[in-house]
């Protein structure tokens, strides 16, 4: 009895029953693409995240002004620190005082930069009729565009010169060149922000949309510039603080903390009236969190590929059972163990292999649409893992009826009705 | 003197436990030699079928030996045992046991498939076969569109193709019309012309007639022995055919 009449033997048991055997082969195939595809959507979400907080910048502390919980110090005019909302004596604002005092390098030498920022919402540029609404306004330093890693790519950068002077330039991001000027290059030219004259000196390099908000639909101008015609001199929305390197966030914060603890008044047991966004622990939050969460989709998709593999065990038994008598008549005409195990056996495996090898296919195509704005990355270990599983089951839950098809004694098998 | 093609000593089996205990055989002793066609009478609940299934290697007895063509059947194994019922015996049920939904030529090659007998050589032996049973017509047509009688046909090709030392019927007319049963009674006294050794059971005497010995069974033991020819002659039936 040679494999490949075993093998012959297999499918034309299968092919007898082709809508028993398509729906058991669907169960796996169902099981073993949903396993791919889910981790690979945990995945792309994971990189897709993982990308968006890189493009903020590298390490960089982001310091800004908390009102929450005991805010109550702040707009009553300097109100006495002893009320009620607790230890906390009066939560101030961040100034541009703040960001000098960051900005030393005896008090604070692992900050390598320092850029003050005042954002205005919803400006609105015309330039010769055309007019776009620039989601974010951003007034700094120059030392903003390394820290939060957003290169120039035609014209240049504003100088420090421009900040002293507050000269009205501005570097515009992608959408906003293309709403205001469409193919036209946009360095030189004037345009008006709120009846302000801002000169474009740079257009950013393409960032690319993160979720619903368009990172290119910003424009950056000089700090002094900013306030004096569009936000006033108030203060500051936040501070970016560059590390000096990757090794040194740790350090940049606890000096950033220790000098605005002075600065602001904190006492060690009272609670801060700023907050300070870490890039590099953000990133190992996010990613634990999304780890979680892309073990969760694939444990739920583990279930389904375990309730394929009980129905094949259910098609098989019922599959044997249905032909004990056939079973039998083999067996009596000489069919060794082995010749009527492996049948079985073969039938199991030809399902779950065909079965996971399609949701393998299924899966790869799945993965080629964008859903949600999440990228699917295939993971090559859990198409694998799907597969090896989906097999595995079928060789597991296909032995046991097929050990009980085998192990009849021929005339036990006859008498089957 | 060739050795016998079965020989059969003190076989004994007993069905079930405790006060449903039946003793279906008590001490069958009997020797077949080769080219006998031996014919086992006996009302129904004699043993008749239990002693053709253990000699078809099929069920087990509880005590006894028995040989076929000179091999200790209880001392064989699993494998073993696969092996002799694939070529040393034929079995011809009473209800036929083909395999369905495969057609007539694939049903007849399937022994020799687990014989392990080339795919070509397969082919030619099983057309020969079934051209032997006279259903060269009909070699492709699956069982449920065949006729009892000429399913039984294909069932005796089946049996014989492997040209076993012991073709065994189990009440093979027991399901056919007068027409059928003699076809195929015609085809099993042919192959006993031949030189086959064949046991039939059966519990008809129209049957029995054509075999060249009788043994009748009851309640598990052989109570008559007769032969109605010799075991080197042609079978009775042909005998007379031929005066005639």
């Amino acid at each position: 009895m040679s494999r490949m009449e075993i093998l012959r033997f297999a499918l034309r048991g299968l092919a007898a029953n082709k809508l028993r055997s398509f729906l058991t082969t669907l169960g796996i195939l169902i099981g073993v693409a949903a396993v791919i595809m889910l981790v690979a959507f945990g995945e792309g979400a994971s990189q897709g995240i993982q990308q968006s907080i890189q493009r903020l910048g590298a390490n960089t502390l982001t310091v800004s002004a908390s009102f929450g919980g005991g805010g109550g110090g702040f707009g009553a005019g300097g109100g006495a620190g002893g009320r009620q909302e607790g230890p906390r004596t009066q939560a101030r604002q961040l100034t541009l005082e703040d960001a000098r005092a960051l900005a030393d390098p005896g008090q604070a030498p692992s900050v390598k930069s320092v850029s003050p920022v005042v954002t205005a919402n919803s400006a609105t540029a015309v330039y010769e009729g055309a007019d776009h609404t620039i989601s974010q306004l951003v007034g700094t330093y120059p030392s903003y565009f390394e820290a939060t890693n957003k290169p120039v790519e035609t014209g240049s950068y504003f100088v420090n010169d421009d900040v002293l002077a507050a000269r009205k330039v501005m570097v515009i991001g992608r959408t906003v060149a293309e709403e205001l000027f469409g193919a036209a290059s946009p360095v030189g030219r004037q345009v008006s922000v709120s009846g302000v004259p801002f000169t474009v000196v740079g257009v950013l390099k393409e960032a690319g949309s993160s979720g619903t908000q368009d990172a290119d639909d910003v424009a950056i101008v000089p700090l002094p510039a900013v306030q004096q015609s569009l936000t006033g001199f108030g203060p500051l929305g936040s501070i970016i603080v560059q590390a000096t390197g990757a090794g040194t966030t740790e350090s940049a914060q606890a000096e950033v903390t220790a000098i605005l603890n002075q600065r602001h008044g904190v006492t060690p047991a009272g609670t801060a009236d700023y907050r300070i966004l870490n890039q590099a622990t953000l990133q190992e939050t996010v990613s634990s969190t999304i780890g979680t969460f892309t073990a969760l989709l694939g444990a739920v998709a583990a279930i389904s590929l375990l309730v394929g593999g009980i129905g094949i065990t259910n098609i098989m038994l019922v599959t044997v059972t249905e032909r004990t008598r056939e079973i039998g008549i083999r067996k009596a005409i000489g069919a060794p163990r082995s010749a009527i195990l492996g049948q079985f056996l073969v039938e199991a495996t030809v399902l779950s292999l065909v079965g996971g090898l399609s949701g393998v296919l299924v899966a790869f195509a799945g993965t080629r649409f964008t859903v949600a704005g999440i990228e699917p990355v295939l993971v090559p270990s859990s198409i694998a893992l799907a597969l090896g599983v989906s097999v595995g089951i079928g060789l597991f839950f296909g032995s046991y009826p097929a050990n009980r098809a085998a192990r009849l004694r021929p005339i036990q098998a006859l008498r089957h009705e | 003197m060739s050795v016998p093609v079965l020989e059969v000593r003190d076989l004994v089996k007993v069905h079930g436990e405790g006060d449903a205990r039946v003793r279906a055989l008590r001490g069958v002793c009997l020797t077949v030699e080769r080219g006998d066609y031996v014919a086992v009478m006996g009302a129904s609940g004699s043993g008749k079928s239990t002693l053709m299934n253990i000699l078809g290697c099929l069920d087990v007895p509880s005590s006894g030996s028995y040989l076929i063509d000179g091999t200790d059947v209880g001392a064989l194994g699993e494998r073993q045992l696969a092996i002799l019922r694939n070529r040393k015996i034929g079995f011809v049920f009473q209800s036929f046991n083909l395999i369905p939904r495969m057609s007539a030529l694939a049903n007849v090659e399937l022994p020799m498939a687990y014989g392990g007998v080339p795919a070509a050589e397969r082919r030619s032996r099983a057309l020969a076969a079934l051209e032997r049973v006279g259903l060269s017509e009909r070699v492709h047509h699956e069982p449920n569109e065949l006729s009892g009688g000429q399913q039984q046909r294909v069932a005796v090709a089946r049996a014989l193709v492997t040209a076993p030392a012991l073709l065994l019927a189990d009440e093979p007319t027991g399901n056919l019309d007068t027409r059928s049963t003699e076809d195929v009674l015609r085809i099993l006294d042919g192959l006993s012309a031949s030189g086959r050794t064949i046991v039939v059971i059966t519990h008809e005497d129209d049957v029995a007639a054509h075999a060249k010995r009788v043994i009748r069974l009851v309640d598990g033991q052989i109570v008559e022995d007769r032969r109605q020819a010799p075991v080197d002659g042609l079978p009775p039936r042909m005998t007379t055919e031929a005066a005639g």
